[in-house]
């Protein structure tokens, strides 16, 4: 088996012209870059309202993950190392700009202008110390605090890689967290090794009540029809390390409940059936001293 | 690269506090007919800064964009096309970008701007 091309040479020397070519003439290739997009942009849970959104496509490479977000109608914008992988898309005529930079040096974008970020298969290569300069811990950092700068509030990032092993992915999801996302982790059809997909789903500021994270594929993946059997059971969900922001955080906002909810809650209660809800009275719902 | 595009960058070299708007010089600009989604116009407007984008069309030959506007505006059909052709239909194809702080220059070659930065400005 050759080993992983992460390991072999930095990306922007690994994806040549050879290999940069495998993406307009690889059926396989061109059919996951194309799946993996489709569930990128799933796992994004853009508003249903058909409404063009700025996506950005981190490591967009040949362009083959931003046709299809052209295909769903969106406006994108590329990054890129590699110019050889870019003059693929050139070729290929894709609609977004490209722009060749390196996401480890971090994103210039200006604060809040992004409306969603996909990657496929392109974060693993921060965790290389490919070169002396390259320090994996300080890159991931300048990437994603970049990352959370330039999305807009509540926009989210469904960012799919290959990491080498449990470290690796443990080191990218922490990074993440650090940096102030909520969100996590959805893992697609866990059990098979092959098919087995990392997602990391990332919100842009404190969770809410509609950031729950998307529930991860299950089953197997059928490889000829590509058709997927998902799970139908709601149990069954594979979404691993669902973090939150730092609880220090969270703290401050927490607010302290008035007399007047606590006479309403009550109140529904009551009107819910129950017979065993305290009584009204002028001791409900006051203030109280903190004990230790 | 489109203008929607330059409106977004910002130069991110350490230490530059405001690297927006970048400075453009350009040598080539091409024009690519697209369809037109008021919708997305709408959508994108509030987000975009004018006077940034405005200065930016003029570097590339385009001068009939309004000094001020308001989301009214958007109700209009001639400056809709008028925003829409300079914000999706024009490219910077040759040229360069420039940081509005240091002077630094990230060359535009076939469109795609070279935003890679040397080790000591990261
Ligand atoms: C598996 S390819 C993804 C291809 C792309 N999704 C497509 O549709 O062609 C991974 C890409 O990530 C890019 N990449 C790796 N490290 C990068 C970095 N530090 N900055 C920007 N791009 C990077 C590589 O150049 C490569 O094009």
């Amino acid at each position: 088996m050759a080993s992983r091309p992460e390991l072999q040479n930095p990306p922007e020397i690994y994806y040549n012209e050879t290999e940069a070519r495998k993406y307009t003439t690889s059926s396989r290739i061109i059919e996951i870059q194309a799946k993996l997009t489709e569930r990128a942009l799933e796992l994004l849970a853009l508003p249903d309202d058909g409404l063009p959104r700025l996506i950005l496509d981190i490591g967009c490479g040949s362009g083959l993950s931003g046709e299809t977000l052209s295909e769903k109608g969106h406006i994108w914008i590329g990054l890129d190392i590699s110019q050889a992988m870019l003059d693929v898309a050139l070729e290929r005529e894709t609609e977004g700009d490209l722009i060749l930079s390196d996401i480890g040096q971090g994103l210039g974008f200006r604060p809040g202008t992004l409306d969603g970020a996909i990657s496929i298969s392109a974060l693993q290569w921060l965790c290389n110390a490919d070169k002396s300069c390259n320090d994996p811990r300080q890159r991931l950092k300048t990437f994603f605090n970049s990352l959370y700068q330039s999305l807009s509030r509540g926009a989210r990032a469904a960012l799919q890689i290959y990491p080498q092993n449990a470290a690796q992915l443990e080191m990218i999801s922490t990074a993440a967290m650090r940096c102030g996302f909520s969100g996590g982790l959805v893992v697609d059809y866990p059990h098979s090794t092959r098919a087995k997909k990392y997602f990391l789903c990332l919100i842009c500021g404190p969770p809410n009540l509609n950031s729950a994270l998307p529930k991860a594929k299950l089953g197997m993946e059928s490889d000829e029809s590509g058709s997927e059997v998902d799970s139908d059971n709601d149990e069954h969900t594979v979404t691993v390390l669902e973090r939150q922001r730092p609880s220090k955080k969270r703290k401050v906002e927490k607010k302290v409940k008035g007399r007047a909810w606590v006479l309403k809650k009550k109140e529904q209660r009551r009107n819910h059936g129950f017979v065993n809800v305290p009584r009204d009275t002028k001791y409900t719902g006051r203030k109280r001293k903190a004990h230790f | 690269m489109r203008l929607l595009t330059h409106n977004m960058l910002a130069c991110n070299i350490k230490g530059v506090t405001n690297g927006f708007p970048l400075g453009i010089d350009a040598t080539r600009v091409e024009t690519k007919e697209v369809e037109m989604n008021p919708d997305f116009l709408k959508h994108i407007f509030p987000k975009l800064r004018w006077e940034a984008f405005r200065a930016a069309a003029h570097s590339l030959g385009i001068d009939n964009l309004p000094e001020q506007v308001d989301s009214n505006m958007l109700l209009d059909e001639e400056f809709l096309q008028q925003f829409h052709h300079a914000l999706l239909e024009v490219h910077l194809e040759e040229g360069a970008l420039i940081c509005p702080e240091t002077g630094r220059r990230f060359p535009v070659s076939k469109g795609i701007p070279n935003m890679l930065l040397n080790e000591d400005e990261v």
